[in-house]
């Protein structure tokens, strides 16, 4: 059971909305190892991002259980939710989500901010993520003056920074061209090569079948859970 | 420590004109308060200059007419004090400091030096009377118990009489001058606070009375009261109204009989309307940072919103709600403080330079500047006081913005358009 980092039960979401109530996801059972790389799809309105924001602590959900690394996570106060998330968990989004007026080098940074790693600490540890990244050069550069390529990869450096246990990527190709989409994905099988989960939701086929394991939701329901993806290579030319 | 003012401070950086903006309103409440304050109290010192020249509890009886019959006698009497009544007051008035009886040369007397001469006032009085009006003594001293005893004829003169009819002459304590045709021993040169220019000279009552056909007669009393409040100095001036009345058959109520000038009780009413002033002052002070609050405020929920996404990255990677509330409640703190502490400098600066124009014009002979209007300044109190009000000015306008930033949901914040 332990080599299982991410563990749903019965997980019911509903939105409530005045008098109505919108029952977003129900019942979703889903395992996830440690080491895994996966693929969560779906049309829009399937639920799929609000799985991924309950698998990033950024929701609460109504019923069933949800363990991560064989934790309860379930009505967590504010201020743990943020620790568990700068811990354990490592985002990646689709806009990139970097601080405008920050450089590369303190975006990256940030998380150890919030560690009360020291400045000068952080710093050298963050330029070694971007040097990893390929963007040492840029370390002092704002956003506003990459590309989005390189964005995705400061994103990608920022989300491994605090050494998480999970990577949860929200479309992170979404705003990128197929070819940086391809490099983007590159790097993220390199992390997961280095013992990472990542869990990436995308509508995309030829993103998802880059990944081990694909979860197929419809309706709040997993359609098509287990399907396993023996070759990622092949499907990419397939898709 | 360090890293976290880095942290705001490299944010606001990042704002430079936006942070200046919001401070401005902050600087300029601080600015008006000081400014007002300062004024305030520089008026305060006018006040006080006014009230210099005699000692603030005194009591200063002046004989009238009678205005109601009483006692089978007519109205329209004149009162007229004595000796007697100066030694009755001296004796059963209780609560009393000094008591000084003093007598009027009418018409001005011709004052004598050498071949100089002038027409000036001269003013019998007792030796209390020194304690009871304040003079700077230049040179020598005030008038003295055996000066009166033993009727000496010695005078006491002003320093600018001395100006005119002596001078040159080197030490004009111990010369004589003439009053009236008779020699008097200067034995003291002063000035008075009141009005430097003030030409007066001061002999001893006794002598004055055997001297000039006084009797025994006294124009007025002045009286100095160990009360330090208004009723105690308002009770020893009814319990004298009783003591004169009963020995000059007039009506206590008589209020033309005699006439008493209570100069605590001036002081006091000054005083009050000063406080009221000054309280006033504060209010429109106060009133005026709390629109550079509520301006701040306005400003930094503004820029919580336009930072939503900032805080809503922040929150996902680790920030707890607390954190964002230090942020946010830091960098307005910061922004007051900065903005204020600029304000308190310029508004110090400003009365800095205000009162060295008014002394410099003081010095330069516009006297009457001293009634009006001098060394208005803001003390230390007042500036400690405001740097507590600048914090807490802070405090209030980064909490509700503070408090919004906190409760900015992530995923709300993230979620892409």
């Amino acid at each position: 059971m332990s080599n299982k980092i991410i563990r749903l039960e019965n997980l019911h979401k509903s939105y409530v909305m005045g008098k109505n109530s919108l029952h977003v996801l129900k019942g979703i059972d889903m395992n996830i190892e440690e080491g895994e790389m996966v693929a969560i799809m779906g049309s829009s309105g399937s639920g799929k991002s609000t799985l991924l924001n309950i698998l990033g602590i950024l929701d609460n959900y109504d019923e069933g259980a949800y363990y991560l690394n064989d934790i309860l996570i379930r009505k967590m106060s504010e201020k743990k939710a943020a620790q568990f998330r700068n811990k354990y968990i490592g985002f990646i989004f689709q806009s990139f989500n970097l601080i405008s007026f920050k450089t590369a080098l303190e975006n990256v940074a940030l998380p150890l901010y919030y560690q009360n790693v020291n400045r000068k600490k952080r710093n050298a540890i963050a330029l070694e993520y971007l040097d990893r990244m390929g963007l040492k050069e840029w370390a002092h550069h704002l956003p506003s003056e990459m590309s989005g390529g390189q964005k995705q990869r400061i994103a990608i450096a920022r989300a491994l920074i605090s050494k998480p246990k999970i990577i949860l990527a929200d479309e992170p190709t979404g705003a990128l061209d197929t070819q940086t989409s391809y490099e983007v994905m590159d790097i993220l099988h390199e992390v997961n090569e280095s013992g990472i989960t990542v869990i990436i939701v995308t509508h995309e086929t030829d993103i998802a079948d880059r990944t081990q394991r694909i979860i197929r939701l419809r309706d709040g329901l997993i359609e098509s859970g287990e399907s396993v993806n023996t070759g990622a290579e092949t499907s990419a030319v397939a898709g | 420590m360090i890293d976290y003012f880095e942290e705001i401070i490299s944010t606001l950086k990042q704002n430079k004109l936006r942070a200046i903006m919001t401070g401005f309103s902050v600087s300029w409440g601080i600015f008006m308060l000081i400014i007002l304050l300062g004024s305030g109290k520089g008026l305060e010192h006018g006040m006080e200059y006014n009230f210099s020249n005699t000692v603030k509890n005194s009591i200063w009886v002046y004989s009238g007419k009678t205005s109601e019959s009483y006692d089978g006698l007519k109205a329209g009497r004149r009162i007229q004090f004595t000796n007697e009544d100066y030694d009755m007051l001296k004796q059963k008035l209780s609560g009393i400091d000094n008591i000084s009886g003093r007598l009027y040369l009418f018409d001005e007397l011709m004052v004598t030096y050498k071949n100089e001469y002038g027409k000036y006032n001269v003013t019998c009085v007792m030796p209390e009377f020194g304690k009871i009006k304040i003079m700077d003594f230049n040179k020598g001293r005030f008038l003295n118990y055996y000066d009166t005893k033993y009727f000496r004829k010695v005078a006491v003169v002003s320093e600018p009489i001395v100006d005119v009819l002596m001078k040159g002459v080197d030490k004009p304590v111990g010369k004589y001058i003439k009053l009236g045709g008779i020699p008097f021993k200067i034995v003291g040169v002063f000035t008075d606070p009141e009005d430097k220019k003030s030409k007066d000279i001061y002999i001893p009552l006794s002598t004055g009375q055997r001297v000039f056909n006084g009797g025994n007669k006294i124009r007025n009393l002045a009286i100095s009261t160990e009360a330090t409040t208004v009723a105690g100095n308002k009770k020893i001036e009814n319990q004298l109204r009783n003591l004169l009345a009963r020995k000059h058959r007039f009506s206590v109520d008589d209020k033309k009989a005699i006439y008493v000038n209570n100069t605590l009780e001036h002081f006091k009413q000054a005083q009050g309307a000063f406080a009221g002033i000054n309280g006033f002052i504060w209010v429109i002070g106060v009133m005026t940072i709390i629109a550079g609050i509520v301006g701040v405020s306005n400003i930094m929920i503004i820029l919580v919103k336009e930072r939503t996404k900032e805080i809503g990255i922040r929150k996902a990677i680790g920030a707890s709600p607390g954190s964002v509330v230090r942020l946010i409640l830091s960098e307005s703190i910061l922004i007051t403080s900065i903005a204020g502490f600029t304000g308190l400098l310029l508004g110090m600066g400003v009365l800095f330079i205000v009162d060295k124009i008014v002394s410099k014009a003081i010095e330069n002979g516009a006297d009457q500047m001293n009634y009006i209007f001098n060394h208005p300044s803001a003390d230390f109190n007042i500036a400690i006081t405001a740097t507590l009000v600048l914090i807490l000015a802070g405090l209030i306008a980064g909490y509700v913005p503070a408090k919004r930033a906190a409760a900015i949901k992530p995923i709300e914040a993230l979620h892409d358009e």
